[in-house]
């Protein structure tokens, strides 16, 4: 077999291989909202789910998730921003920030069960706010930070120094300096960041299973001390428990459903924001 | 106005400049020439404390502008930026508009209000020679000018903030020849309000604008006279070969 | 103004500070309360807590081991010779059985008389073993000896081989089974997953058009960022199914399930950062050997893959630790055996899948919610070795002259 027919063949394989990857992906998303697309209305999204999960819709699920993305991004959101402006403007170069980069890789590669355990046991029990929508966000914020500060870090590190020499020079502080050109410069990847994290959130079922979520909650919740229902979670529930898997069976369908369809949105979102700023700046 | 004795500078173990010791008189143009990489623009950031950025730098000597010791503990650094503005080799305006660029520095050092603002920022685009080829485009960005245009505006932004020393480094080698002809013609007019330092590759610049030129060599400061003497007349073999082009 | 301002700066900057810290602190926090709790197992009893074993005042056996008490409860010992005792047969009590013996009344109002009852029980059956709530256990009466218990062993833990921790009288917390499923889960994950992911990877960075990068690439994200309990869900209803027919097995809820599940959500990663690596090779590395005859495929596998490797490597370990930290969609198609894993198809248990299944169950501050903690302990000390492995091979990256 001579080099030439090696090449064809080796190339129409991995051509193969590629394809393989995205008729899974296909397979998968095709599958889940055939099946579920039918169950999705109005009604089954604002209304409460009822006679045992075999009917009803899915709203206080909904509101679930959406308190808990608010939750945890306005506890990450914040810090790891500003964790990643000390790191990448204030910490130089010695052996401070790459014990942070450490421990921040490390915290990124931890388990999400691990954080629901730590969370239950420092909020729930420890700090006794007991199962809650507190205990659910910190827990979240948590297992977010380290994306959110990863992605902001990235976002700061692609600002030329030059415009940094440039304010200095003019006799501005630092911290004018980052305020005034370095973050607005670096606005957009941390928005990226941003909504990579409220996709996260969305999906994340480990941290919230004893921290914060109910099966079933016959109204929404009204402080921070109480449980929430949650989409990952009651997708999980509905599809291996409860009075009546089969019947059931549609309902968590359309939660699957809701669930890709919040992926999808934040991912089109994502790839909008990055085409549209690097537009801005070829202009230029 | 500007002096500096004995200045040794350090790059970690690197010795980049070797007891630097020269005078700069108020409202002249200083020109510093060398072969690459000899210190020049270490020098020039000295005036500015831009080398403080820089990790592991240690610096012995004493710099002193109007009398007083710029590296001394209690001397602000803000105010000294504002003192002694700085060019870059590589245009670097802000991606904002043109007046804001022209503005940043005022605002940054809360010089005076709105009006003062509008005020400075035309008096800086009229004195870089700017102001008519933008004031009907203030609010656009700055990075659609020419590279020849936003050096200009750099200057301009440097000017606003009212500072009586001005470095350059290299200010027109990034440039087309006819956007470098504008800014050295920017640059002797300047000359009647700032005291300004340059460093430069190009010896015919050195000889046009400068009224004192210092020649560095392996972070040495080889010779530092009149311009005039300088090119006609230098008074080391080093000067002499690197004027003729014998090497650099 | 002036004063103000840079107080203000000062403030700010420290906040900063204090921000950077923040993750090292969690860290910290995540280790003290995973272990504290974790830990605390090897100082708790044996028997389930608030029980304990009672025998006769005349038996001379003075404790038994966990094993020994599975064993007597279930009926494989059957003599108190076999573990030390007299030669008689073993005659087990539980707490319920005194309820057949007596009638309510017997018992007093607020079961005052209980204790004493069971007293005499014990006192008339000397082979008697009873296994009796502390609250009603007939302490101090003469003829009533309380075993002692040991304390759970670290050996037992870690080297025992049965996971039933709702046992009576004495949980068994044997973990091998769990950390044989994780690795019989995942080792298999990471075989499905490497080659077609660093095929991929291949395909992405040197033959792809970019009209099929542009195509895949977002594909791939995309697939990165589908929730872990959607892909157990379609595990649940498509996969599990399919290999229940397919290998015509009475369930389809199997470790192979879990392996292929997993495998696809490791295949982003995989491919994403071999991907890098790849096209990271500098381009003069290419071109010589194209110029020197070698065509694509052989420039590919004998130029860039032995220069990408670290690159690669750190793919794989990094698609390792997340088939490891999965827990949602294992969870939901592996079924629920917690059992010594001996083939791919039938029903086992990962170490985190088991935390998310039992965590809810298990009553807190008791045995078994210190062992789900040391099971998370023990989670967390896996990733971070990854974690760790994956930075050195990256160092290494850097250290040869990327």
């Amino acid at each position: 077999m001579n080099k030439r027919t090696n090449q064809i063949i080796a190339f129409l394989f991995f051509k193969m291989l590629g394809f393989l990857v995205v008729g899974i992906l296909i397979w998968i998303l095709a599958f889940i909202l055939y099946n579920g697309i039918s169950v999705i209305s109005w009604d089954f999204l604002s209304t409460a789910p009822s006679e045992g999960m075999t009917s009803g819709g899915i709203f206080p699920a909904i509101v679930g998730t959406l308190y808990l993305v608010i939750g945890s991004i306005a506890f990450a959101f914040p810090l790891g921003v500003m964790s990643a402006i000390y790191s990448s403007e204030y910490a130089g170069k010695g052996w401070i920030v790459k014990f942070i980069r450490i421990m921040t890789n490390n915290l990124a590669s931890i388990p999400s069960i691990v954080f629901g355990l730590f969370g239950m046991a420092l909020f729930v029990n420890t700090l006794e706010f007991g199962d809650s929508l507190i205990a659910g966000s910190l827990t979240l914020g948590l297992l977010v930070l380290p994306l959110v500060i990863r992605t902001t870090e990235e976002a700061l590190k692609a600002i030329p120094t030059s415009m940094r020499t440039a304010s200095l020079a003019l006799g501005a502080t630092k911290l004018q300096t980052i305020s005034r050109i370095v973050l607005p410069m670096a606005f957009p990847n941390i928005l990226t960041g941003l909504i990579l994290s409220i996709g996260r959130v969305s999906g994340e079922t480990a941290p919230i299973l004893f921290t914060v979520a109910a099966y079933f909650l016959p109204k929404l919740p009204e402080s921070v001390f109480d449980q929430v229902m949650a989409l990952p979670y009651h997708l999980y529930v509905v599809a291996t428990s409860g009075t009546d898997i089969e019947a059931s069976r549609p309902i968590a369908y359309g939660t699957a459903v809701v669930l890709i369809a919040i992926i999808l949105v934040m991912n089109i979102l994502v790839n909008i924001l990055r085409s549209y700023f690097t537009k801005k700046l070829k202009s230029n | 106005m500007i002096e500096t004795k004995d200045i040794n500078f350090y790059y970690g173990d690197f010795h980049a400049l070797k007891n630097i010791s020269m005078k700069m008189e108020a409202n002249s143009v200083t020109a510093f020439i060398g072969p690459s990489g000899c210190g020049k623009s270490t020098f020039l950031r000295l005036f500015n404390r831009m080398n403080d950025l820089i990790d592991n730098t240690k610096m012995t000597g004493t710099c002193l502008i109007e009398g007083k010791d710029i590296y001394d503990k209690s001397y602000n650094i803000n105010n000294l930026r504002r003192m002694v503005g700085m060019v870059f080799q590589k245009p670097n305006p802000f991606p904002k508009s043109i007046f804001e660029n022209v503005a940043y520095g005022l605002r940054v050092n809360h010089m005076g209000d709105k009006k003062f603002i509008a005020q400075r920022v035309e008096e800086s685009l009229k004195s870089a020679a700017l102001w008519d080829e933008v004031k009907d485009k203030l609010k656009k960005s700055a990075l659609a000018l020419s590279g020849g245009q936003q050096q200009r505006l750099c200057i301009a932004r440097a000017i606003a903030i009212s500072p009586s020393i001005i470095m350059m480094d290299e200010p027109a080698s990034a440039l087309d020849p006819i956007s470098t002809s504008k800014i050295e013609e920017l640059i002797h007019s300047l000359k009647k309000e700032y005291t300004i330092g340059i460093v430069t590759h190009n010896m015919q610049q050195a000889k046009r604008l400068s009224d004192k030129t210092g020649f560095f060599m392996m972070g040495e400061l080889v010779e530092f006279s009149d311009t005039k003497k300088m090119f006609l007349n230098p008074e080391k073999i080093q000067t002499q070969n690197y004027i003729t082009g014998r090497f650099g | 103004m002036k004063r103000f301002q840079k107080i203000t700066e000062r403030l700010i900057e420290a906040i900063f500070t204090v921000s950077g810290a923040l993750t090292s602190i969690v860290i910290l926090l995540i280790v003290v309360f995973l272990f504290k709790e974790g830990f605390g197992l090897f100082n708790s009893p044996s028997i389930e807590s608030g029980y304990t074993l009672c025998v006769h005042a005349n038996n001379n056996v003075e404790k038994l081991s966990v094993n020994e008490i599975k064993k007597i409860f279930d009926s494989e010992i059957e003599n108190w010779k076999e573990v030390g005792g007299s030669d008689a047969m073993i005659q087990t009590f539980r707490f319920d059985e005194i309820f057949n013996l007596y009638t309510d009344t017997e018992f007093g109002n607020d079961y005052e008389l209980l204790p004493q009852k069971l007293g005499e029980v014990i006192k008339n059956e000397p082979n008697i073993i009873a296994y009796l709530p502390q609250k009603y256990a007939p302490t101090g009466m003469k003829d009533v000896k309380i075993l002692s218990t040991e304390k759970i062993k670290v050996t037992d833990f870690f080297g025992g081989s049965e996971w039933i921790p709702t046992a009576t009288p004495a949980p068994l917390l044997g973990v091998l089974p769990l950390v044989l499923g994780t690795l019989l889960v995942s080792l298999f994950a990471i075989l499905f997953a490497l080659p077609l992911g660093l095929g991929v990877a291949i395909y992405l960075s040197e033959l792809a058009s970019e009209r099929s990068r542009k195509i895949m690439k977002p594909t791939i994200e995309l697939l990165a960022g589908i929730p872990s309990v959607v892909y157990g869900f379609f595990g649940l209803v498509v996969l599990v199914p399919l290999i229940q027919k397919t290998f015509h097995l009475p369930v389809g809820e199997t470790a192979l399930a879990g392996s292929i599940i997993l495998a696809i959500m490791a295949l982003p990663t995989i491919i994403t950062v071999a991907e890098d690596a790849m096209r990271n090779t500098p381009s003069a590395m290419r071109e010589a050997s194209i110029s020197l005859g070698a065509s694509q495929w052989q420039t590919i596998y004998k130029v860039i893959i032995p220069y990408a490797m670290s690159g690669i490597s750190a793919a794989v370990v990094l698609g390792i630790g997340r088939a490891v930290g999965e827990t949602m969609a294992v969870l939901m198609v592996t079924g629920n055996a917690a059992v010594m894993p001996s083939s791919l198809f039938e029903s086992v248990r990962t170490i985190p899948a088991t935390i998310a299944a039992e965590l809810g169950e298990a009553p807190a501050g008791g045995t078994h919610y210190q062992a789900l903690f040391l099971l998370g302990c023990i989670l967390f000390f896996i990733t971070l070795l990854i974690s760790i492995t994956a930075e050195l091979i990256a160092k290494n990256n850097i250290n040869k002259g990327t």
